[in-house]
Formats: C-alpha cells, structure tokens, sequence
C-alpha cells in the first residue's frame, strides 16, 4: 500500500478502446479505480480525456452535449473546455485532464494522471 | 475551517443591503463564519428596486432574484424564510423568531430594512388598502388589477408614481393623490415636475396635488377616498406610498441606542460591539438612507468589518435617482433648490420635451435635474462627486461632454468623454474602467456578459444604454445590440429565421444547414443543436435521421438525469389507469435491481428514481414484458393525459372521460414537441384532472366537449384559454391533434405551448383550427403521417441493444488494479 503511494511511473500509456467505440461529437467512460474519465471524440475526430466530475457540481460531463471541442454539462449547462478542462463562458472552475492519443485507431491513456 | 472555531453570524432580514454584505464576505474570506439568516418574507433575496417592471408586467419575478436557493446552499448559509425575529438577547447573544426558532451569535447584523408609512385616517385598515414595499404587495395589486376597476395611488413620489405606472398597465383606472404641487418633489424642481405630470397624465393617469387624504370609505373593503376639500374617489384599490421608516423597533426593544433609525458609527457598528446594523434600518451620520447604492457602500464595509479590516469606513456620497417608468426619463442628484448663493444654468427644449438645470456653488455642479434626455447624467454627476472646478466650460457646460470635447455630436462622445473612475452603474457602484477592463479582459461580447462579470447594469437597469455604448466604443463593429435576439452565438438568426430557412432552402440535415446558413462555430453549441434537431425532425419526418448527439441526455438516452447521475425510469399509464400485473411488474423491477426510491408523480403515474445507467435496457427489458412502455417523462414530448373517472363511476360524469383520455395518449405519445406538452380530461365542469391549467384540456359537458389551451402550472401559472367546443369524441381528438401539430409547426424550441399561444395571438390558433376546417384536416393529415416515424417504443428498442455504447463503460479499469 505505502509503495503504491511512494511509487509515481512517469506516464504508463494504457489503451481503452477503439476511436470507433465513440459516437462522433460524443462520450464514453472509462471506470479506474479512482472514479471516472470520459473520453470525447470532436467532429474533427479528435480525443480528449477529463475527470468524469463537472467542476459546478460534479455532474457527469461525458453525459453532455459535444460541440466544437467543449461540453456543455448535463446538469446545469456550464460549457467546459476539453483541451483545458476549464469552465468556458463566466463561470469559474476547472476539472483535471488526462492526456489522450489515438495510436492506430486505438485511444490510450495516460494512466499516471488517471484520477 | 472546523465548525467549532468558525463564528457564528447571525442576520435579521435578507434584503438587499445583507445580501451584498454577505456575497462580499464569502468573496474575502470565506468560511470565516457559519452563517444563519432570519427573513420575515418567504422568499431569498431579490432585486427589489426591480418590482416595479415586475407590477408593470415587464419582468417575472424569477428574472429579478439576486441569490437563488442555489446560492445559499453553496454557502452553507442556513435561511430560515417566512420568521420573522422578534426578540434580540444580547445577554444570552441569541435571537428568537415568531415561532420559537432560537439561535446563538457570535456576531449579529440587523437588516430589517424599512417599513411603508400607513398615514393615520380612518379606514386605513380596510381590505384593499395596501402598501408598496415587497413581492406580496405586487401580487396583491396585480390580483386586485384583474377586476379593470378603479386604483387611487396616495403619494406621487418615485414609489407612488411607479405604482400608478404599473396599475395601469394593469389596466386599472388609477388617479394619483399628491399633498404638494409637484410630483416627486423631493428629486425634482417645479419645471421639470410639470414635464413629468404631463408625461404621467398622457398615460391615462390622472393627477390630482396639493390634495389631502382626509378618510378612506367602504364598510369591510374600501370604496372611496375621500379628500380634505369633499372630493370622493371611487377606488377598489389604494395603494399609500407616502414614505418609509427604518424597522428599528427590534433593536430598541434590545437596548440599543436608536434615533430615527438604529444608530452606527462609521464603522457600522451599533452602540453593541457585536450588533452591526446595515441598510435602510441604519442611521449614520444622523440620516438614515432609502436608495440601493449608499446601502451597498455600507454593505462593503460591514463585509470588511467582519473579515478583520477594522481601517473600512463609511462615508456617504452624492446619489441620483431615476424613476423606473418605461418611456418616462428622469435624472435627479444633488441639491438643486434655489439660493441666493448658487447660480443655475438651463436648457429648454419645449418641442422635444427637454429640460436640464445644473445647479452651480462656487463654480462647481451641486444640483442636477434632467428631464427628457439624461445620456449626459452620468458626466455631470461625475463632475458633482468630485467638486470640478467647471469655470473653463461655464458657458457650453448644459450641452455636455460631446461639446467640451468639441467633437461632433455622437451618442457614444458623452461616454467616451468620461474619466475611468466615472461612475456608470450607480446601484452598484461600478465606474467606466472597471467595465471596459472586464470588456477587454474577458473578452465579452454583450450585455449579458457585462452583467455577470461586473453587475454593471444588473439591478435597476437603468444605466443600460451606459453599457450597451461601452460595449459599442470597446467592440466597435463587432458589437452587434440585436445578438440577443439570435438563437444563440453560433448565428444572428433567430429561431423562426431558421424555420423558414429550413423549408425554403429544403435543408434536410445539421451539417447542411450549418453551411447554408453560416453558422459561426464549427458545430454548433447545447443551445442551437438540440433545437436544430427538432426543427429538422418535426419539419421532415420519415426522410431526416435524428441526430442523438445533439439531444440532451435525458432524450438521448431515454431516461431523467439526476443530482447524483442516476437516472429515473416513469413508464406510461395511459390515461392514469393501470392494473394489477403492472404494479406487479413495477414491485419486481424495484426489487431486482434495488430501485433507491419509487414516486407518484403529479401526472399520475410511478416514477422509479436512482436506477444505475447500467441497468436502464435491463430494467426497461423487464417492464416491457409486462407490457409498459416508456412515458418519455424525460422529453420534450407528449407527457401525459390526466383523466377523472368520469361517467363510468363517478355520479357527476357527463362523458366517459377516461377513455378519452387514453384515446388521445394512445394516438399522440411518441410525437416530439418543442416543449413538453401536458393534457388532462375532466369529465364534467368539477374538474378533477385540473384541466384549466394544463398545456391541452378538456373539459366534459352534457353537450359535448370544451377544449382548453394554453394553460401553465409551473415557473408561471395560468389558467387556460378557450379553444372551442365540439359535439364528438371524434371531432375533440382531431382538433386537438391540429392544435399540436401548429404548435410544433411554429413553437420555437423550449417554447411552451402558453408562450407560443401568447406570441402568435389566441384567435389567430382559434380561426385556424375552429373555423378553418380544412386547415385543421390538413394539420391533423401531417401529425398523423409523422407518428409513422416516432411510435415505436424507444426503450424497446434500446433493451434490444440499440445504442448499447451509452449505457456501458468503454473500458473497466478497475479489477486490474485492485488486484494489486
Ligand atoms: C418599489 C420600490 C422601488 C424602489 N426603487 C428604487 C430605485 O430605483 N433605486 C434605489 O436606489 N432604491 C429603490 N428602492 C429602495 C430599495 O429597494 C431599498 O433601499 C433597499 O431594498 C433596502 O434594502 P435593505 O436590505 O435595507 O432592506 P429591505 O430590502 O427592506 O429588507 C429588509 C428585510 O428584512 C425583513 N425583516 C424585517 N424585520 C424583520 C425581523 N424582525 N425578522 C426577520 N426579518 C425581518 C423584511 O421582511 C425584509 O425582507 C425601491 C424600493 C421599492 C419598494
Ligand atoms: S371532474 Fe366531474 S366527472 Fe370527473 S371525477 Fe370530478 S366530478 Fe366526477
Ligand atoms: S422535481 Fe421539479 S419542483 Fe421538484 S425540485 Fe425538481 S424541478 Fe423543482
Ligand atoms: S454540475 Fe455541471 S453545470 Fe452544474
């Protein structure tokens, strides 16, 4: 238990799933042992990870609407941006990001900033 | 901070004053205290300068609240609405409310505000004599206004004049009773209030002055004023605005020193170190004050007070007022009666109804009045607060800044012309520079923004042409005032823009309608892509496929999202009848997959709330066996048809409500709308399923059927509109349907049914649907060949697997390393 804690790899890259697995201008969850990430996939085809936890009131931001490359919260609309994980617009607030690549049609994870 | 070494702080009243007080607190130093409110109205904080366009129809009461629940939650503040405090202990430091409520301080602050002055004639108290000071007084005088009768207004200041304003808008009959001769003579010189009589009287309100208010007649409820000189007014309603008086009475009661109001230093401290008082229930400096921005100045220093800075003072300034009746301009500050040491300057123009007089002392401004044209208020209060010197500009002083500056005359020259530190927004004391640093750092781009990033403009909203020409001088081009109007960002089209462009330009999917019509954002926002997809669904049903991306959760995924992120399943009960193996089914989907909590919603059917997303095809899998279906609580769609008992049981039945009911939710459900649409039937004029107040009603007779539109029970409550009456089942089906397929033909998305009625005009539906009666076929033609496209059950499908990535994780990461 203490190792784990003293123990910090630099980046272990783990891969989640297939891009496909994403609805365009969509979400998907990924569960860890510290709570969960969403995965977005843009219009454009890109991914991006944040905490799974909306920095208003904790609602699940992988339940929101994509646009552009922000979501919009299911719960009360704050807009978030995907590349900073900070609340867009007046609101005030950020989530954690998790790094995120496509490799081969394949999307991996930073898992040392897993939450 | 630990509960145990956070001080307690106490507060009598949540008005306006508190309310600033504390948001400044919690800014500087948050959870300092643990914080417990006392208010005696059952309601947070609002804007209450605001209720005067609230009285005048303007604006709804929700628009005008400072601290939703929300906000105190946030804070940890414990409000206690509707006690009222009515002992302070400084012994034992508690204070107790009406009903017993006790609680300990560490520090107390007293904002009990004012209360109206009732003047003392007979007949003061009778029912219909009513006051101006909180959002029970507007109801009442709009409740009173419905009757059209007659409202006389005892006292033409600001309050009363705003008042008389509002009632007849109302469309009440209102005379307005003024002991001296001119109205509002406190702000206004003899000139300026003949203009403003005038402007009142071309309302239709008639002014009497110099009349005193000798009795109020009626035997339990008024029926007249009388007046000193024999005059008798009818009224159904009087309202007395004659002035206010500080609620110092609880402290005094407590030993506090009081005079007029409850005395504080400069420090806002009471005669007891721990008992600050703020607001208009405070006396500094031998006054105490009626208007919000020398309330917030004394706001800001109790928040400094309480957070240790012992060095904040008050030092109370110049104010302005500005009478708050659309369509009248006012601006008054200072001191502007006559003197032999002061000299005037003043500006007539009869023709445009124009009038300024500058008041001059010693070659600097001292008094103000503007009646007509007051874009220049803010430069010449400027010059007052801060004692300019003006003797190089005495001659060309009255024309303003645009002069001075010896540009030519532009609108935006004034606020061009005005230093930094000018003040903009006097409620909440916010100067020029602060605005555009916010317009420039935060990149806004409208007044909505201003607003939530500075408050400029956010409370009287009265400086918002102030705004809006900063914005214009900061932006430039780019500022565009009628960005409001559009749907959203992404397009300065507005939704019924897009309607029509949608059916002249034949486009058939978002991407192709984003091209077509430029749209600014690469794909769109939450705002404009759920609307679009309706728009494009209820516009071309059978050829456009849905796009659920661009659905809330909640209609993505067939199910209401929750606080905590589960979801509630409500399957249908057509008509609000269900039977014996249903309620089975439902106790043992409840029981299999530990359902947290199960509800009788108002719609009268069973709501299941805290299932897992995971769960949700599993749990519909099992209710679809037993043959319930999804009752698309979670959409903007058809919900339910309540229904009575009707003929079949009950003795006052004239038609066989029930099963009227079920007909039309059997034909309807499924269909998308643009805002969810409710319906009830009563089977006789008792009307038990509440059908006045819903989207579609109808109410059972003898003859045949009523139907009603247009109702609302929700954020707003109204009583519905008659649509017409029909002999048959049949007929009562086919208009209703018609009804609907209009409103989904025109509504504008999230628009409900009342609104859409209220925005097209009653009879132009009415003719439509009563009279035109091939229209209606040709309407009932094209909802009935859309339901072809929407009446499968959603959750059947998804049990079947359809859509299968929204209710699973795309990976699990968690055995792996638990295994460690
Ligand atoms: C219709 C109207 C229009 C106005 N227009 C303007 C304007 O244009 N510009 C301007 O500057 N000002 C205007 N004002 C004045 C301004 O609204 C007030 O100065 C300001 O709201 C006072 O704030 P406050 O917090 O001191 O008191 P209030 O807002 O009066 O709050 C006091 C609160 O304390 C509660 N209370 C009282 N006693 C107790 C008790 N014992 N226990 C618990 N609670 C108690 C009361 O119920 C009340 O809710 C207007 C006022 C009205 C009524
Ligand atoms: S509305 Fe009329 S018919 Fe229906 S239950 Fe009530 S009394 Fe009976
Ligand atoms: S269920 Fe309705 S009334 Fe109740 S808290 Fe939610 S939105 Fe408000
Ligand atoms: S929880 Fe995300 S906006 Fe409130």
């Amino acid at each position: 238990m203490n190792a784990r804690a003293l123990v910090r790899p630099a980046a272990v890259w783990r891969a989640v799933g297939a891009l496909a697995d994403i609805p365009v201008r969509g979400a998907r969850v990924v569960k860890t042992p510290a709570g969960c990430v969403a995965v977005f996939r843009t219009s454009e085809d890109a991914v991006f990870a944040l905490h799974d936890r909306c920095p208003h009131k904790g609602g699940p931001l992988s339940q929101g609407i994509v646009h552009g490359t922000s979501v919009t919260c299911p719960l009360h609309n704050w807009v978030i941006n995907l590349g900073t994980g900070k609340a867009e617009g007046a609101d005030e607030g950020s989530v954690p990001t998790v790094a995120a690549e496509i490799r081969d049609g394949r999307i991996w994870l930073s898992l040392s900033e897993l939450p | 901070m630990s509960e145990a070494i956070r001080q307690r702080l106490v507060v009598i009243g949540n008005g306006m004053a508190p309310g600033r007080a504390l948001e400044r607190l919690f800014e500087t130093s948050p959870g300092t205290y643990a914080v417990t409110i006392f208010n005696a109205e059952p309601r947070v904080n609002y804007d209450r300068i605001m209720l005067s366009p609230v009285l005048a129809g303007e604006k709804k009461f929700d628009e005008i609240v400072i601290h939703g629940d929300g906000w105190y939650i946030e804070h940890n503040v414990m409000l206690y609405k509707g006690m009222k405090v009515v002992k302070i202990d400084r012994a034992a430091r508690t204070v107790t409310a009406d009903n017993g409520t006790t609680a300990e301080y560490d520090k107390l602050l007293i904002a009990t505000g004012s209360q109206p002055i009732v003047i003392p004639v007979p007949g003061a108290n009778l029912a219909g004599v009513l006051t101006y000071r909180d959002l029970d007084d507007v109801t009442a005088m709009m409740l009173a206004a419905k009757s059209r009768g007659n409202a006389v207004v005892i006292g033409g200041g600001l309050l009363g004049l705003e008042a008389a304003a509002g009632l007849r808008e109302q469309g009440m009959n209102v005379t307005v009773v003024h002991l001296v001769p001119t109205l509002m003579e406190r702000q206004l010189d003899s000139a300026a209030g003949h203009l403003l009589r005038k402007a009142i009287e071309a309302r239709g309100i008639h002014v009497i002055t110099k009349a005193n208010t000798k009795a109020i007649i009626g035997e339990k409820k008024v029926r007249a004023v009388l007046l000193e000189d024999g005059t008798e007014l009818p009224a159904d309603l009087v309202v007395m605005a004659v002035g206010i008086r500080p609620n110092a009475a609880l402290a005094k009661d407590a030993g506090i020193t009081v005079n007029r109001g409850i005395v504080v230093d400069a420090t806002m401290h009471t005669s007891d170190p721990d008992v600050f008082a703020v607001g208009e229930c405070a006396e500094a400096f031998g006054q105490a004050y009626g208007l919000v921005a020398p309330l917030y100045e004394m706001a800001n220093v109790v928040a400094a007070q309480l957070a240790g800075d012992k060095s904040a003072a008050f030092a109370p300034s110049a104010t302005a007022t500005k009478l708050k009746v659309t369509g009248i301009h006012l601006f008054s500050a200072g001191d502007f009666a006559d003197g032999a040491d002061r000299e005037e300057v003043v500006f007539r123009d009869a023709a445009r109804g124009v009038y300024k007089r500058i008041v001059l002392k010693d070659n600097k401004v001292l008094g103000i009045v503007l009646y007509g044209d007051v874009t220049d208020g803010a430069w010449f209060f400027d010059l007052l607060r801060r004692g300019t010197d003006i003797t190089a500009m005495r001659d060309t002083l009255i024309f303003g800044p645009t002069v001075q500056a010896g540009a030519a005359k532009d609108p935006s020259a004034a606020v061009a012309a005005l230093a930094d530190d000018a003040e903009i927004c006097g409620c909440n004391g916010i100067p020029k520079g602060k605005i555009c640093k916010a317009i420039a750092d935060k990149k806004l781009k409208d007044l909505a923004g201003v607003r939530a990033h500075t408050k400029a403009s956010a409370s009287c909203g009265t400086c918002t042409g102030l705004v809006e020409k900063l914005l214009q001088l900061q932006l430039g081009d780019a500022y565009h005032p009628s960005a409001s109007q559009a749907m959203c960002g992404c397009t300065t089209l507005s939704h019924d823009d897009v309607r029509r462009l949608i059916v002249a330009k034949e486009l058939k999917s978002i991407p192709a309608l984003m091209q077509s019509l430029e749209w600014k954002s690469s794909g769109g926002c939450a705002k404009c892509r759920p609307a679009l997809n309706y728009y494009l669904l209820a516009t071309w049903p059978g050829e456009y496929v849905d796009d659920s991306q661009s659905r809330f959760i909640n209609e993505r995924i067939h199910a209401n999202i929750q606080k905590d992120g589960t979801y509630s399943v409500v399957p249908r009960m057509w008509g609000g009848m269900t039977t014996a193996s249903e309620l089975r089914a439902i106790a043992d989907v409840v029981d299999k997959f530990a359902i947290p909590a199960v509800k009788v919603t108002g719609g009268q059917r069973i709501d299941m709330l805290g299932v897992k997303k995971e769960d949700l095809p599993a749990v519909w899998s099992d209710l679809n066996a037993a043959g319930l279906v999804s009752g698309h609580a979670y959409g903007k769609a058809l919900r339910t048809v309540k229904t009575c008992v009707g003929k079949e049981w009950c003795r006052f039945g004239t038609q066989d409500s029930t099963a009227l009911g079920v007909r039309i939710e059997k034909f309807m459900w499924g269909s998308w709308t643009p805002a969810k649409v409710k319906m009830a039937v009563s089977g006789c004029p008792r009307n038990c399923a509440e059908a006045t107040c819903k989207d579609v009603g109808v109410i059972c007779v003898d003859s045949g059927f009523d139907i009603v539109f247009a109702g609302a029970a929700g954020l707003d409550i109204k009583g519905t509109e008659a649509l017409g009456h029909v002999a048959t089942q049949d007929e009562a089906l086919e208009v209703i349907v018609a009804l609907v397929q209009l409103y989904r033909e025109q509504g504008r998305y999230l628009e409900r049914i009342y609104k859409w009625a209220a925005r097209v005009g009653l009879d132009t539906i009415r003719k439509q649907i009563m009279e035109d009666v091939e229209r209606r076929k040709a309407l009932f033609e094209r909802f009935v060949y859309a339901q072809k496209f929407s009446q499968e059950d959603p959750w059947a499908q998804r049990a079947a697997g359809k859509d299968a990535h929204e209710f699973r994780p795309m990976a699990d990461l968690t055995p792996l390393q638990a295994a460690e």
